[in-house]
């Protein structure tokens, strides 16, 4: 079932001297909430690297963090090398042409058909003629596995799947240079699940593109990642390479990779 | 001390929300004027609320210019005033029922469906997939909304005026057998133009005001359908008393008798 590493990281670059993405010790809280605590982490230029932790743990803070979207407390995140944490908002725009971003609830604008959903950034980025951009739309929707009578559709029209691989198709249309992809198989089936991940190692694959993902799905994590980062109360406690995840000699990992209750990372339950 | 403390924190709140409004309105202000401006989203606003309004707004229009002229005729012939009431009528519905009463309703239609359709998107995270796409929702969300509030709200309060008076003169003239050339003279005689633009003004700012609240809470809303839900109300119930109140201040600016 799984696809040796080996083959995955062969066509990563290897990591440059400047990282894609730097965080250095980015933190976060919500109320009293601590939610980041102090994140360092790197990705390389063209690499796939998997976060993965348990709910409520930041991963999705930690992206929208990086996106500008939540604004950290303190800590440096730099994307090529240039500082972001006090962009102001024209050029955070510009710098969000490099990202691609697939959220969680696949979050589609229902307003508008899913072939506008996806031509989105296209049209209203990169002022391209609508005509155009429904075009490259539809080629999207077909590099997902969609047919071209689903792009008149609305959003809301569409299964949990489809969703998924519309977001995922609006995530790749304007080709970044940066994909983020958050929790891309949770709530799907199976088989669902594997043609998702699938999708996401070719279409990274074609764009040459680095990117992160969340996960708390282990079938998913070995398939696309070139290396793995464990995330736990709002620290990284652990990475390596995808391909060591079964020795990693980390307790807290070798929790979590096995799905076990007991070990070092306790639930808070009462007994009834 | 504890009475202090809650007075304090009250207080504090309640400057910080001011603050935050304050804000908001800056900034969705200043993406009105600064290109990119979106014109479809402009004009889907602006078919939501001028065409859409229409029924609602002509139908309260209508009858409140129809019970305006019953209600006059039967206070004024105590005193043999009948022949006020084609004024009282006209002064009325343009300077302060055409106005706030079309602005209260919009605000009932719009600034809801405003704070449910941004709220949704706020918690789905389609703002923030919209900001992902490199586009600012102040200004494809919010810009749109204010531009439509602002310039359709006074188009709906001359349609208010026209059916408004036109309810008037059904009343007075198949009701109470005033003779029609005469009602139209008598409610042409003593209107003047400020009292017609001084609605029209009121109707801009209560149109800005609806669009404003409704995309505020909206942009504020959180944690799911229950936090929809409160944004929506509370957007139309802020609306609905910033309009009475901004009324109020308008009047006194153009008819302070001072
Ligand atoms: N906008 C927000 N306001 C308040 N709390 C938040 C917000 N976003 C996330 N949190 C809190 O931060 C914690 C981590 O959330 P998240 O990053 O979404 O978890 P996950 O790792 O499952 O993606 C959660 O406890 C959540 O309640
Ligand atoms: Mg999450």
């Amino acid at each position: 079932m799984t696809v040796p590493p080996a083959a995955v990281s062969s066509n990563a670059v290897p990591p440059a001297t400047v990282p894609k993405i730097a965080l250095k010790g980015v933190t976060k809280h919500f109320g009293h909430k601590k939610v980041l605590n102090g994140i360092d982490l790197e990705v390389g230029r063209g690499e796939s690297l998997v976060v993965i932790g348990g709910s409520g743990t930041g991963k999705s803070v930690m992206l929208k963090s990086i996106l500008g979207l939540l604004t950290p407390d303190s800590g440096s995140i730099k994307v090529d090398g240039e500082e972001t944490t006090r962009l102001r908002s024209r050029d955070r725009e510009k710098l969000l042409h490099k990202f691609g971003m697939l959220f969680q609830g696949a979050a589609l604008f229902d307003s508008l058909p899913v072939w506008e959903n996806v031509a989105f950034g296209l049209i209203q980025g990169e002022h391209m003629p609508r005509a155009k951009a429904k075009e490259i739309a539809i080629a999207k929707l077909g590099a997902v596995g969609l047919t071209p009578d689903v792009a008149e559709l609305s959003p809301a029209e569409l299964s949990g799947g489809m969703q998924k691989r519309v977001a995922l198709a609006r995530a790749i249309a304007d080709e970044p240079e940066i994909i983020f992809f958050d929790e891309p198989t949770t709530g799907l089936d199976p088989i669902m699940a594997d043609v998702i991940n699938e999708l996401i190692v070719q279409c990274v694959k074609d764009l040459g593109a680095t990117a992160v993902t969340i996960t708390h799905d282990m079938a998913s994590a070995r398939k696309i990642a070139d290396r793995i980062a464990m995330i736990y109360q709002g620290r990284i406690i652990w990475t390596g390479h995808a391909r060591d995840i079964d020795n990693s000699g980390n307790a807290y990992v070798d929790q979590f990779v096995h799905g076990r209750a007991d070990g070092p990372i306790k639930m808070q339950i009462k007994a009834l | 001390m504890g009475f202090l403390a809650a007075t304090g924190r009250a207080f504090l709140i309640f400057l910080e929300a001011t603050g935050r409004l304050a804000l908001f309105t800056g900034s969705a202000l200043s993406h009105c004027v600064r290109p990119p401006l979106y014109p479809r989203q402009i004009l889907r606003q602006m078919i939501d609320i001028g065409y859409y309004s229409l029924p609602v707004v002509g139908l309260t229009a209508l009858f409140t210019g129809m019970v305006l002229a019953l209600q006059s005729y039967s206070g004024f012939s105590r005193f043999q005033a009948e022949g006020a009431i084609a004024t009282v009528v006209v002064l009325s519905i343009t300077r302060e029922l055409g106005p706030v009463l079309a602005g209260l309703m919009v605000a009932g239609r719009i600034g809801a469906a405003m704070a449910a359709e941004i709220g949704t998107m706020r918690v789905t995270e389609q703002i923030d997939a919209l900001s992902t796409l490199s586009t600012n929702p102040y200004k494809y969300l919010v810009a749109p909304r204010l531009i439509a509030g602002l310039t359709m709200v006074p188009l709906l309060v001359v349609v208010a005026d026209i059916i408004g008076v036109f309810g008037g003169f059904l009343v007075g003239v198949y009701r109470l057998d005033f003779n029609a050339a005469s009602y139209i003279n008598r409610t042409w005689e003593f209107l003047h133009p400020i009292d017609v633009i001084s609605g029209l003004v009121k109707a801009a700012i209560f149109g800005f005001l609806i669009a404003l609240m409704g995309c505020y809470h909206g942009y504020h809303s959180k944690g799911g359908a229950q936090g929809v839900g409160a944004a929506t109300t509370n957007a139309v119930v802020s609306a609905s008393i910033m309009i009475l109140v901004w009324n109020y201040l308008i009047t006194g600016i153009f008819f302070s008798t001072k």
